[in-house]
């Protein structure tokens, strides 16, 4: 026992000398290229004559500096091509290069940007992922040197840093190895604590810091992995998260939103859509069978046509756009935790505002505002909704973006689980306030396209109560407050709202109006059961924002299980017209409910959990099938957008 | 402190119509947009500003896009550092190589170990370095410290200074106030001629901004023109 320690103890002691030596030796070399003395092969020079410091090989370095500037540019030349060594470095030449990047280090003030451009490019162009840690933190070391030493070298030094976000291409399968994602961590952690110096000692580093990161943005047209493209938005969600936040993380969300959005139009419309357009949002949900039926059709087309390009670039943007919903969604999480949730939301709500709205039909983009809102329902969920009925109401906004507006709100209030059901009736009052003003003052008939942004909200109305009534009738105030809205005058209004609204939500809704008895469906209403007419859905005009519900289920493998917990499927949504047909079918019928959902607790509780307690007990349509195995037909995707088999982490 | 100044400039500032029912923001946000960066017009970086917008009536910018001009008066907080002005500012990194400085908070400076006279010598004690006067011991420059030094350069892109202590008057700011008469009066008598030479400057901005033409500070790119193109153009 006590030899082999002593064992350890000698090795441990040679190791130590060896390294020591491998360090007298690269001073050694140094001083020698630096004085323009080739080492020459078989040449020895007694270790102990050679002892320099720091500071003294750095003086040669500035030596070797100013004689380039005179024209006399070998010993110059000698400590560029060290520099230059990347590949399989062996001990020395770690060494060296150490000892060459410190020397530097110490030198940056005698660096001229005329003279000295092979070094500054040199050093710019060295990548830490090619590096130990020994010379990661020497480089970097002498980056911020660099960077704070003139501000010529600013950018040069943020540039070179930002280049560093991203690893070289040889190193991608590396990544999905324990060591790669050590590596990864060991150069991310330097480039972002460089970042924090050289803006501790140049204040103004983080304005150019937020112009290098976005030129330096992996392009979406650029032919690198898109693997690359989710690491950058890694580091610049970092950023955003890290000791800069303050000051560049507003440019960094917004960027990272932008790029969401982008993949997001780029996953065309036309490979969700059910061409039937008279097959209402409610059906869709619910043909559970059908749908993976549709699904596995769909899944039978790609494995038969694997040469369409355009299906499998579909597949890889949807991977792309999944990885980088789950990287926004922990991101969000982490800045709830530390209490900065609101100041990104602010940031959100903007972003939202000139890009995502704006967006032609977003499928999911959208989704990073309704995580942000479950988190905090109170405060960011109240202000999305909020906010989108003040663009609603606000005149001086484009109709097409008021249109859009309302769409989110009714399909927001309608989805969160986390909104209250009287919240949901106080925007559900303030809708009908402004549709009944807007009814008064018309006196027109039927237009579609004139009065488009008034049958937008009536529809958003009717598409809310379709989710919510029977939640909201659960509170004794609300019930009042719904009994009292004056929804049948305005749907008696000459301009005709149910024959132009969507006929599956003016179905829905009047089934459901007529079982909770807010007013007289038969006598009033003799539309019920009467298809589509000519005119319904025409004030969506081309885009079909009559059809435009952004918050349907959500479609991107990795990243649904932030979103599942928080959503309100219609299959979970309880009708109250469905409570009368239980009452009328008797107790029978109800011990079969029960199996159901006790059947659906066992397989997966995931979504009922969170819900409220009225929703909790459903029973879901159609009966045949049990709520564990509808749940796992949510999770089928019922497009033909195929789950991403993404790397859980990079 | 000098490189300070205030100015009363005579603006139009160009805005698009869709701001015009919030005028008193927009000229805000335009001028903001100036915030601590180097303007050639003002001949130095804006600090800050007070505006006061001259009548309600603007001037429509002929062309394509209908910007329309409003004038305003404003009192302008300037920041340009010239050569051999006295400057301070914090100690924020100290090395044998260098001492890096914020300067009023948004301004970096170094004085690079050539530019500290023979003086001070760097001095390591317990893992802290630090420049100590080898005649004046309680003379020091650490962490932390406010330093008075002699502008050598400003960089106007990045906001950059390079400085110097060669100077007797300069060094640690506090040890300068209380121990070093002659150097402070001295340098009061510098400070003073400076400032005057400054209050000077601020009056003849002042009067040039009152007689000549208003300068205007549109920030549409279609009406700007960069300092290289002027160059080429020239």
């Amino acid at each position: 026992m006590l030899l082999s320690r002593g064992r350890e103890k000698e090795r441990k002691r040679e190791r130590e000398r060896e390294r020591e030596n491998n360090k007298l030796r690269s001073l050694q070399l140094i001083c020698c290229i630096i004085m323009g003395v080739q080492l020459a092969e078989g040449h020895q020079v007694e270790m102990s004559d050679v002892n320099y410091t720091d500071l003294e090989v750095s003086y040669h370095v500035r030596d070797a500096l100013k004689s380039a500037r005179l024209g006399q540019s070998d010993s110059y030349h000698e400590l560029i091509g060290v520099l230059h060594h990347t590949e399989r470095l062996a001990p020395d030449e770690v060494a060296m290069l150490v000892t060459s990047l410190k020397a530097l280090s110490g030198a940056v003030s005698y660096i001229d940007s005329d003279h000295h451009k092979m070094l500054l490019s040199s050093i710019s162009g060295m990548s830490l992922w090619n590096y130990g840690p020994d010379v990661m933190d020497v480089l970097v070391e002498l980056v911020v040197a660099l960077a704070a030493v003139s501000g010529k070298y600013l950018h040069l030094c943020l540039d070179m840093l930002v280049r560093n976000f991203v690893p070289p291409l040889s190193f991608l399968r590396l990544l999905q190895q324990p060591r790669g994602l050590a590596k990864k961590e060991q150069v991310l952690s330097r480039v972002h604590t460089a970042l924090k110096e050289i803006a501790d000692l140049v204040p103004l580093a983080p304005l150019r810091l937020e112009q290098v990161v976005k030129e330096r943005m992996p392009h979406r047209s650029s032919k690198q992995p898109w693997i690359l493209s989710v690491i950058y938005v890694e580091n610049m969600l970092r950023l955003d998260g890290g000791a800069m936040g303050d000051l560049v993380g507003r440019t960094m969300l917004v960027e990272v939103i932008n790029r969401i959005v982008e993949l997001d139009v780029e996953i065309g419309w036309d490979e969700l859509l059910i061409d039937d357009s008279n097959k209402g949002m409610f059906e869709m949900e619910l043909e559970e069978g059908g749908m993976s039926s549709e699904a596995e059709i769909g899944k039978e087309k790609i494995s038969k046509d694997t040469s369409n390009q355009k299906t499998l670039s579909g597949n890889d943007v949807a991977e792309h756009l999944d990885l980088l919903m789950v990287f926004i969604f922990e991101h969000l999480n982490l800045c709830y935790e530390s209490g900065r949730l609101d100041q990104v939301f602010e940031v959100l709500l903007l972003s939202f505002q000139s890009t995502v709205l704006h967006a032609y039909k977003s499928k999911f983009s959208q989704f990073v505002m309704f995580y942000a809102c479950s988190l905090d329902p109170e405060n960011c969920g109240t202000r999305f909704a909020n906010m989108l009925v003040d663009i609603y109401k606000n005149s001086t906004f484009v109709l097409e973006w008021r249109m859009g507006a309302v769409s989110y709100l009714a399909s927001y209030l309608s989805r969160a689980n986390f909104v209250s059901a009287s919240y949901v009736v106080t925007i559900v009052e303030s809708l009908v306030d402004w549709c009944l003003t807007y009814c008064k003052s018309q006196k027109g008939e039927t237009n579609p396209k004139t009065h488009r942004v008034f049958y937008s909200g009536i529809q958003a109305i009717m598409y809310i109560l379709c989710f919510r009534m029977r939640s909201a009738l659960g509170v004794p105030c609300n019930e009042t407050k719904l009994s009292l809205l004056p929804i049948r005058a305005i749907l008696k209004h000459s301009l005709n709202p149910l024959k132009v609204c969507l006929p599956s939500i003016v179905h829905e809704f009047l089934q459901q109006a007529k079982a909770a008895r807010l007013f007289s469906v038969a006598e009033d209403f003799p539309l019920l059961g009467v298809p589509e007419s000519e005119i319904s859905g025409d004030f969506g005009g081309l885009e079909r924002l009559d059809m435009f519900f952004p918050f349907d289920p959500y479609l991107l493998k990795n990243s649904d299980r932030f979103i599942r917990p928080n959503f309100i499927y219609w299959s979970m949504v309880r009708t109250i017209y469905a409570d009368d047909d239980e009452d009328e079918d008797g107790d029978q019928s109800e011990g079969s409910i029960d199996e159901d959902i006790e059947d659906g607790g066992r397989d997966d509780d995931i979504a009922l959990d969170e819900f409220d307690n009225s929703l909790n007990k459903m029973s879901i349509t159609p009966k045949s099938n049990g709520f564990g195995s509808r749940l796992q037909g949510h999770k089928q995707m019922p497009s033909r957008i195929r789950p991403s088999a993404c790397p859980e982490s990079l | 402190m000098e490189g300070l100044k205030i100015g009363d400039a005579n603006l139009v500032v160009y805005l698009h119509p869709s701001k015009s029912n919030n005028v008193s923001d927009a000229v805000a946000t335009q001028l903001s947009s100036l915030l601590f960066k180097f303007n050639e017009s003002l001949d130095g970086v804006l600090l800050a500003y007070e505006p006061d917008v001259l009548g309600n009536l603007g001037t429509i910018l002929p062309g394509i896009h209908p910007y329309f001009g409003v004038k305003l008066k404003s009192k302008l907080l300037l920041f340009n550092p010239k050569p051999e002005m006295l400057l301070e500012g914090k100690v924020v990194k100290i090395s044998q190589q260098a001492i890096h400085m914020i300067v009023l908070g948004f301004s970096s400076a170094v004085i690079v170990e050539e530019d500290i006279r023979e003086e001070f010598r760097y001095k390591i004690k317990r893992g802290k370095g630090s420049y100590v006067s080898g005649s004046q011991k309680k003379h020091k420059i650490k962490f932390g410290t406010i330093v008075r030094f002699l502008v050598k350069s400003f960089d106007e892109e990045v906001l950059h200074l390079s400085g110097s202590l060669l100077s007797t008057n300069t060094g640690s700011a506090s040890w300068l106030h209380t121990n070093s008469e002659d150097v402070s009066q001295d340098n009061s008598n510098t400070k003073r001629r400076k400032e005057d030479e400054g209050r000077d400057n601020i009056v003849e901005l002042s009067k040039r901004a009152i007689s000549e033409e208003a300068v205007p500070l549109n920030t549409n790119p279609q009406t700007k023109k960069s300092k290289k193109r002027k160059g080429n153009d020239s």
